[in-house]
């Protein structure tokens, strides 16, 4: 397998908090080694909401696992403010994890069930020997405020008392405990209801100010990513094939899967009418990649080149990068 | 048009150890033979023990149903657990939103699909085994014939959907009922499911019952909505009307909480504050009016019935939208 480098759309080095190079992800399985994430490079500015959108399989929350690793890399770099996170072991590992925290899809199965909400949200700060216990009480209370909960209504329950969407606002106000620079957050608001998502929303954008957050936004949702993010990589079978700004990726993708994504996503209109659903069929094995660009085989403007070739991301807009031979625009 | 299944002031209340819970607050609708309805609601509000315990799939001592459900005349609250039976999969069929769950692990696909067919329609073994392989092929699958031996496990989200759709229809019901039936699929998977219930609605001539917390998904491919809150219709009109002129203060609240890709992008999205009133509590007034912007003492005291502007739109407040006041 050729590893061509496709880091063109990275910005420079000195702007940005989190960098991730070249990262391959694989895991074993039965029938050979399946390569969740292909040479995917990506970066986030401090400050910044990235957002990463793709559909189940795509490697996105593989992605997520490896940044912050919870799963080994077979190779590529996590520089977090310099340090490559990929090349730390043991003791140094640990000390560079409060930097960098994450939230997951499953809020109430990510909190241990036997804790009170107010231990969840201290524990790090334990960990971590943050202040005396005065002040990690009034820390603890502060942040359950600032997520919209009442410290003294819900200090004393437990998870299992409360719904999804409290559920996942006490584990930002966990994550974000010992303060770190980059949260990443893996499907945040997919199993919530909608006006529960639009609440969560508004509470990880209000921290987002409020810390100075960098944020890693792994989501399926392209109207959820539009609405928060600042810059947007869409991932097909492991691979970056575009990015774009929340804006023109909606109204002008340049990559054929992307313009299928977009096509998909019910606009809350009737009179729009029903759009055909363009994209056929499933996507193919893992196990065996199509040749040159991934998408071929569901692609309407597949060529012969694109099966010899595999296309490298290129600048067709500014800040638009596309990795198709025949892009839309 | 005639009335196929028709739900006529259901109330549903179970007993829990802290008291009585009121899930369904007094529910009428009805479906037409051939239309699609959505049924809209936040988790909560009642949407699934609403056709759940019309089908009589819940009952037992800590269940109280009152009213009534009938389809094509026929009571359905009032019958045996067997005698309902009759009517599941021939007149009334269900897709839920777990397709992983909802298939038995152990056997494979094709087997699931034979054994329907034998008890249901006294089919022999071989007949049925074809009949599984066209209905197969009617949602779309590549390769039935390879399908069939397949175990759930070594499907997709999307492909498992789909042979829960197979099956639903597979002894033409009248009445499809969809559970969230794309919830827990991907955007591009889920845009294929509509497309594929729609047209099989319009092949088979079934009526079909959309049941969804998402307004975005039933916008395109229902003929009329109701919205559901705590357990009470709140606007019930044509899928154009409600979006065009919408009447509920609530529903105009889920709408703006819809994340649009065709909308401006700001900073902040709009929310609907709090939450449900607590379904064990008994509620004066509106039951929205706690978390309305436009609630007036009135609101917070009398409960609105629901009302009809006069061309068949459905709404239960006492200010509609786009009338002054």
């Amino acid at each position: 397998m050729t590893d061509v480098m496709s880091t063109a759309h990275l910005r420079p080095v000195g702007e940005t908090i989190l960098r991730i190079e070249n990262l391959i992800v694989e895991y074993a399985s039965r029938a050979g080694r399946v390569r969740a994430v292909s040479d995917v490079s990506l970066d986030v500015m401090g400050g910044e909401t990235v957002a990463v959108v793709g559909e189940s399989g795509c490697g996105k929350s593989t992605l997520a696992k490896a940044i912050l690793r919870l799963i080994p890399s077979v190779s590529g770099r996590v520089m977090l403010n310099g340090t490559d996170l990929a090349s730390l072991t043991g003791e140094a590992l640990r000390c560079a994890r409060p930097n960098i925290q994450m939230i997951f899809q499953d809020s109430i199965s990510s909190l241990d069930p036997h804790l009170r909400v107010r231990e969840l949200v201290e524990q790090p700060l334990k960990v971590w020997g943050r202040g005396t216990d005065e002040e990690r009480r009034a820390k603890v209370d502060e942040l359950l405020r600032s997520v919209n909960l009442d410290p003294e209504v819900v200090g004393d329950r437990k998870p299992t008392e409360f719904s999804g969407g409290q559920c996942q606002r006490i584990s930002i106000a966990r994550a974000l405990s010992i303060e770190p620079q980059v949260l990443v957050c893996d499907e945040p608001v997919s199993s919530l209801d909608v006006s529960i998502q639009a609440q969560i929303l508004n509470i990880i954008q209000a921290m987002k100010k409020r810390y100075g957050l960098s944020i890693l936004f792994i989501s399926h949702d392209l109207a959820v990513v539009r609405a928060i993010s600042d810059r947007v990589y869409v991932m097909y079978m492991g691979k970056v094939c575009e990015v774009s700004t929340p804006q023109r990726l909606t109204s002008t993708p340049a990559h054929h899967y992307t313009h299928a994504l977009v096509s998909a996503v019910p606009i809350p209109d009737p009179t729009v009418g029903r759009r055909r659903a363009v994209l056929e069929g499933e996507p193919p094995s893992p196990m065996s990649p199509p040749s040159g660009c991934r998408f071929r085989t569901r692609c309407p403007a597949a060529t012969e080149k694109c099966a010899a070739e595999e296309p490298q991301l290129r600048e067709v807009a500014p800040g638009q990068f596309v990795a198709c031979h025949h892009p839309r625009v | 048009m005639t009335e196929l299944f028709a739900v006529e002031d259901l109330r549903v209340q179970f007993s829990t150890p802290r008291g009585q819970l009121n899930a369904v607050r007094g529910i009428t609708l009805s479906v037409r033979a051939g239309e699609c309805l959505g049924i809209v609601g936040e988790s909560g509000s009642g949407k699934t023990v609403l056709w759940r315990s019309a089908m009589g799939l819940l009952r037992g001592r800590k269940v109280t149903r009152t009213g009534s459900a009938r389809l094509e005349g026929r009571e359905l609250l009032t019958l045996t657990p067997k005698e309902v039976r009759q009517y599941w999969g021939t007149h009334i069929a269900m897709v839920f939103q777990d397709p992983m769950t909802a298939l038995n692990p152990v056997r494979r696909i094709g087997s699931q699909f034979v054994e329907a067919l034998i008890k249901r329609k006294g089919m022999h073994k071989d007949a049925a085994m074809a009949r599984t392989i066209e209905l197969l092929r009617l949602v779309r699958m590549a390769e039935p014939e390879l399908l069939v031996r397949k175990y759930p496990a070594q499907l997709s989200g999307g492909m498992r959907q789909r042979v829960m759709i197979a099956m639903a229809i597979a002894c033409e019901p009248k009445v499809l009922l969809a559970d969230e039936p794309t919830t827990a699929l991907d955007v591009t998977v889920q845009a294929q499911v509509l497309e594929l219930l729609s047209d099989l609605r319009e092949k088979l001539g079934m009526a079909m019952v959309i049941v969804t917390h998402d307004l975005g998904i039933v916008a395109g491919h229902t003929d009329r909505i109701a919205v559901l809150y705590a357990g009470e219709v709140v606007e019930m009109a044509s899928t154009l009307d409600l979006f065009a002129n919408t009447k509920m203060p609530y529903t105009e609240a889920l709408l703006k909480s819809i994340p649009r890709l065709d909308g401006t992008s700001t900073d902040m999205m709009e929310v609907i504050d709090g939450a449900p009133p607590d379904p064990m509590a008994e509620t004066v007034g509106c039951f929205f009016a706690p978390r309305c912007k436009y609630a007036t003492d009135k609101c917070r005291h009398e409960h609105p019935e629901l009302v009809d502007d006069g061309t068949g739109h459905f709404y239960r407040c006492f200010y509609p939208l786009g009338k002054q006041s």
